[in-house]
């Protein structure tokens, strides 16, 4: 199957221009016959609900928290870039697309990262316009920062808060179309299944998280803004709740899962300390400006520290290894995030990794004190220290902070065409939940600028030109597809509170992300991403007879809402490793130890791999059929990242 | 650690509910909160026991999900929330009591989770500036004195978890809705609706049935994020500023 | 629903009233304290008696004692009022509450202690306050003029020391209850600076242990002096 981007001709600067132009519009006085579905209400699903109900369109927002407010985009901390050039240090819209299409180490698409550039201006005077805070100057103009290794300052951010600021700024504009009556909202819903009727998506069916209830929902197209599937390893950055169901569930009716394999990990976060963890939490990135990384020379100390007969403290300069220093004496301790996190795993994997666990590294901030004095570092990161705290109950002005890498972003998701438009028809992704503007590696404050794009100032353009394609018939529910895919789900909900197995659904979610993190994280191996597929292949067929999931469905019961997350995690893992198994190379997010430099850095294969990697669903327990949708690169070179 | 887990079970919105001990063993000091009751739901599954259901989702203290009111004070012993909150706050042997929110706007859903809904209808009021998408003036060209913007700041941190109710004696709710009047107050973009928008606040408040404040200061005292009960005193500003010079009969 | 009454039964317009009312009887303190130190004056209650006839007489003074009576009643009522409401915003209570980690006693017993001020306020008007108005009070002369003997009242009631003991408890709780209510009141009607409220919480601190201790001195003077 040919997979038609629909990237627009023309030069790159004026595509996304003539496309607006040249985007049916849809009659105001007909808006109002228009229904539109859109599940999740982070920044892409708020702000496109908002912007599409202040259209005149009839919108339902679904989201499974208590509240809109509450869905994982509020957790970015660092900041949203945008091509404002207000420092006037040499930004522009170009540098900020040039920036992000490498940063994604050559794999996204140049039409749509180029306009995620040129609109990245209008959402901060939009946000501003909301009433977010962001952080000023004394002149009262806002504030930058560089983020992320960037040359220039294009960071806009509210303390370590901006993604809680952003979202709450489109929950706000959210909130007020829902008192206007436009948006209707269903909290506490989650969506379980994709209607598709001739072959165009025409609803979606819904579990009512507090009663139970599985009912159904008509529209004339249906918006996934869902975010993305890193909770697939158990242990991440995401929320608790954060899932693939929604994604999956529209994988399996038909649409495209795009690089399922890029998955970011994150060096900077705090390490495991037990199997009890259920999370892990991020650490700002800028520590790493101050901080050292270490961990002991030999084994046989490595091992006395983990037994605490030793303290970090005692072991002197010259049994200490500084390898992110010693390997690449040019960026040291700042190397991007894909090398910091690899290279803590390598000296992990070599016995050398600290914390009882043995899986972390020292991130010393003690020359640093020795050098500022205490002051200056607790300015600097004394919000950071004071949580890292919290947390662990260790002070870091005194002992070493331990991090170790974390899943923290998924750059894959479901193929989206430069409309967001997935291959069923009238069935979108925005944000996370898409796969289009990242390539193989995000840069950081990237994520939020994405999901804002995609929600005010893509999809209220791209969305008409379908809408006008079809006509204002009321979709009506009773067709029997409704009835159809609600009794399935009803079926599913009934099959898994049936097993009564012996294992809870967290054994097979911790065994799942196990296998994920061992095979298919930082460092990945034919050989072991071969394993791990019969190994999940395995885990699903023993997860369906013997899960044990209590209580009923008329009831709140968020054993049975994991075990539907869990299946389906259980089914993208494999596919996750089925994608790794195919890219015969490495980049970004995705290092396949088969092929790197003799350096022992990602080694790309720009002439075979340059493709988007889109996933077609056969039917259960049939290998997924790969179509590829090649990425021509008309204005930039494409070349090698080094930092030695 | 070993513990005894008072914990408050109730099956649905319309059951009586009552309190059921638990002993609980093996629990490490390095674990948060919510990991213990995880521990303890594992327990409970493979007994074949309904787990003890509660709200919780980032666990990182910034989506206002998780409640609890733990020995008598919302999200425990400590000013945070209860997913940064450890188990090294509490000693080997302890009774820790667990009950949900307490309030006629939040009505307990199951076991500890409440339905904080009401806090969504108080925004859908008016905390909002009313701008639509696109045709917004250059971010530049709303310069707003820095010391304003870090105090619409130190409100607009409000996390939403409901911890001000939770605390306050009389289940007020001045503390979430004061700090989203006084954010939009404080800026110039939220000049326009400044007077309705106090207006409809504080009366979608008052119809969801929150106490008034008796200026304890318990819900700044407990507040997670630390917001200052001086926006109570700038929404009363706000409010009767309002009424007595707004056209709204 | 006019604006006005549906401003005044809102939370806020409600608390308003509590405040207004509460600072007019601050204000009403300081008077009726200020006055009463006359009976320091050792010159067997001349200049007591001449206030305590201004005051039931002049009108302006009769004006602002109306003033008085009203906001007692009002303070009163929407006390109750808001009590009420409060009660019902919370219909299923904790098991167990660490509330003294929070904030202080007084300021959750405002109502509690409203209370036993009202107690003490109705012995207080039927001893002093009703017998200046309807009583039987033997009266004196000063340069011509005839005065009832309030202060003969006065002295005749403090000698005894349950009335004194009452008295001096009463004010401890009047203290109480403006530990809070004065700076508490400020905080409602929204005047709140960075300058000033630390001004004002410092002259609330003064105010609710100055004005309660020189009212309890007044009965104790008397006891230990006649």
């Amino acid at each position: 199957m040919i997979l038609d981007s629909k990237i627009p001709a023309g030069p790159l600067a004026e595509k996304w221009t003539k496309h607006k132009f040249s985007s049916k519009l849809v009659n105001p006085a007909n808006k109002r016959k228009y229904d539109v579905i859109v599940v999740g209400t982070g920044l892409a699903g708020a702000s496109a609900a908002a912007s599409l109900a202040e259209l005149g369109y009839n919108v339902k927002a679904f989201c499974f928290q208590d509240s809109p407010r509450r869905a994982h985009s509020i957790a970015a901390q660092g900041g949203i870039n945008a091509a404002k050039n207000y420092q006037n240090d040499g930004d522009s819209v170009y540098r900020l697309f040039y920036d992000t299409i490498k940063g994604g180490d050559y794999r996204a698409r140049e039409a749509n990262v180029y306009r995620l550039a040129e609109v990245s201006v209008n959402i901060i005077d939009q946000c501003v316009a909301q009433g977010v805070p962001f952080a000023r100057e004394y002149g009262g103009l806002l504030a930058n920062r560089s983020f992320g290794g960037a040359q220039v300052s294009r960071t806009f951010y509210a303390r370590g808060q901006t993604g809680q600021q952003l979202l709450l700024g489109a929950y706000s504009a959210l909130s007020r179309q829902v008192a206007t009556g436009k948006v209707k909202l269903y909290p506490r819903t989650e969506m379980m299944d994709v209607v598709v009727i001739d072959g165009q998506a025409k609803g979606i069916v819904t579990r009512n998280l507090i009663t139970g209830a599985v009912e159904t929902h008509a529209a004339h197209a249906v918006l996934l803004c869902t975010g993305g599937y890193g909770n697939v390893f158990f242990l991440s950055t995401n929320a608790m709740g954060s899932n693939v169901t929604a994604a999956w569930r529209a994988h399996k009716r038909g649409a495209h899962f795009a690089n399922p394999c890029f998955t970011q990990i994150h060096p900077t976060c705090i390490p495991v300390s037990g199997d009890h963890q259920s999370k892990l939490t991020l650490m700002s990135e800028s520590l790493r400006n101050d901080g050292r990384v270490w961990v002991p020379k030999t084994q046989e100390t490595a091992e006395k520290l983990r037994k605490g007969q030793i303290k970090a403290n005692d072991i002197k300069d010259e049994d200490r290894d500084y390898f992110l220093e010693r390997k690449y004496p040019s960026f040291g301790n700042l190397v991007p995030r894909d090398v910091a996190s690899r290279n803590a795993k390598y000296v992990c994997d070599e016995g050398r990794g600290v914390n009882e666990t043995g899986e972390a590294v020292f991130l010393d901030f003690r020359d640093a004190i020795k050098r500022d004095g205490r002051d200056v570092i607790e300015q600097k990161y004394g919000n950071l220290f004071d949580m890292y705290m919290q947390i662990t109950g260790e002070n870091p002005y005194e002992v070493p902070m331990m991090i170790y890498p974390a899943v923290h972003y998924t750059m894959g998701g479901l193929w989206v065409d430069y409309n967001l438009m997935t291959s069923v028809p009238g069935l979108y992704a925005l944000g996370e939940a898409n796969f289009s503007d990242h390539g193989a590696n995000r840069l950081g404050a990237s994520a939020l600028m994405q999901g804002l794009a995609d929600g005010y100032f893509v999809i209220p353009y791209t969305l008409g030109d379908y809408l006008a394609s079809i006509p204002p018939k009321k979709v009506e529910e009773d067709h029997p597809e409704f009835a159809k895919v609600k009794a399935e789900v009803e079926g599913r909900i009934q099959k898994l509170l049936s097993i009564n197995g012996t294992k809870t659904v967290d054994y097979f979610h911790k065994k799942l992300g196990k296998i994920m993190w061992n095979e298919c994280g930082m460092a990945r191996t034919a050989e072991g991403l071969k394993k791990a597929k019969s190994e999940i292949q395995a885990l699903r067929k023993e997860f369906w007879s013997d899960v044990k999931v209590l209580g009923a469905n008329e009831e709140l019961n968020q054993s049975l809402e994991k075990a539907h997350r869990v299946a389906d995690f259980l089914e993208l893992g494999e596919l996750m490793v089925d994608d790794a198994l195919n890219r015969n190379e490495s980049c970004g997010g995705h290092f396949r130890e088969e092929y790197q430099t003799p350096e022992g850095e990602a080694l790309r294969d720009d002439e075979n791999y340059a493709y988007v990697a889109a996933w077609k669903y056969m039917g259960e327990g049939v290998q997924e059929e790969l179509d590829k949708e090649p990425l021509v690169f008309e204005n930039v070179k494409l070349t090698q990242r080094s930092y030695k | 650690m070993k513990l005894t887990l008072k914990i408050w079970r109730q099956k649905n919105a319309s059951d009586k509910g009552g309190f059921v001990a638990y002993p609980i063993d093996g629990i490490s000091k390095d674990m948060s909160f919510l990991e213990m009751l995880d521990v303890l739901n594992e327990h409970l599954t493979e007994k074949g026991e309904d787990p003890v259901h509660f709200d919780h989702d980032c666990r990182e203290g910034i989506c206002g999900m998780c409640s609890l009111y733990i020995n008598g004070k919302p999200h425990g012993p400590q000013q945070t929330t209860t997913c940064q909150l450890h188990m090294r706050s509490f000693n080997d042997g302890d009774t820790i009591t667990i009950e949900p929110w307490r309030a006629k706007a939040f009505p307990v859903v199951k076991d500890l989770v409440v339905d904080r809904s009401a806090f969504d209808r108080i925004i859908q009021a008016g905390g909002y500036v009313s701008v639509r998408t696109g045709g917004v003036p250059d971010a530049n060209e709303i310069p707003i004195p820095k010391t304003i913007a870090d105090l619409a700041m130190d409100a607009a941190q409000c996390i939403g978890c409901g911890a001000c109710v939770a605390a306050c004696k009389n289940a007020s709710a001045m503390l979430f809705t004061s700090a989203k009047i006084s954010q939009l107050a404080l800026l110039p973009q939220g000049q326009v609706e400044r007077k309705t928008r106090a207006e409809k606040m504080v009366a979608q408040m008052d119809a969801e049935g929150f106490g008034s404040c008796t200026n304890t200061g318990a819900c700044e005292a407990e507040c997670p994020k630390g917001i200052s009960i001086t926006n109570i005193a700038r929404m009363n500003r706000e409010y009767f500023s309002a009424v007595v010079s707004s056209d709204n009969l | 629903m006019s604006w006005v009454t549906k401003t005044l039964s809102s939370t806020l317009g409600r608390k308003l009233i509590m405040a207004l009312t509460g600072l007019f009887l601050i204000l009403f303190l300081t008077g009726h304290v200020s006055g009463n130190l006359l009976l320091f004056k050792g010159d067997g209650g001349e200049a007591f008696n001449i206030y305590a006839k201004f005051m039931t007489t002049n009108p302006a003074v009769k004006l602002l004692s109306y003033l008085t009576y009203i906001s007692v009643i009002a303070h009163v009522i929407y006390s109750i009022i808001l009590t009420q409401m409060n009660k019902s915003a919370r219909p299923v209570g904790y098991s167990e509450s660490k509330a003294s980690t929070n904030s202080t006693w007084s300021s959750r017993n405002m109502g509690v202690l409203g209370t036993i001020i009202l107690i003490f306020l109705v012995v207080h008007l039927q001893g002093f306050w009703a017998q200046m108005h309807w009583g039987e009070i033997p009266t004196v002369t000063y340069e011509g003029e005839e005065y009832k003997d309030l202060y003969l009242i006065v002295s005749e009631a403090f000698k005894q020391e349950w009335l004194v003991a009452l008295y001096v408890i009463s004010m401890g709780f009047l203290g109480y209850h403006l530990s809070h209510g004065f700076s508490s009141a400020f905080q409602t009607l929204g005047l709140n600076h960075k300058k000033y409220t630390p001004a004002i919480k410092t002259i609330g601190k003064l105010y609710c242990i100055v004005v309660p201790v020189l009212f309890a001195s007044m009965p104790l003077y008397i006891y230990f002096t006649s």
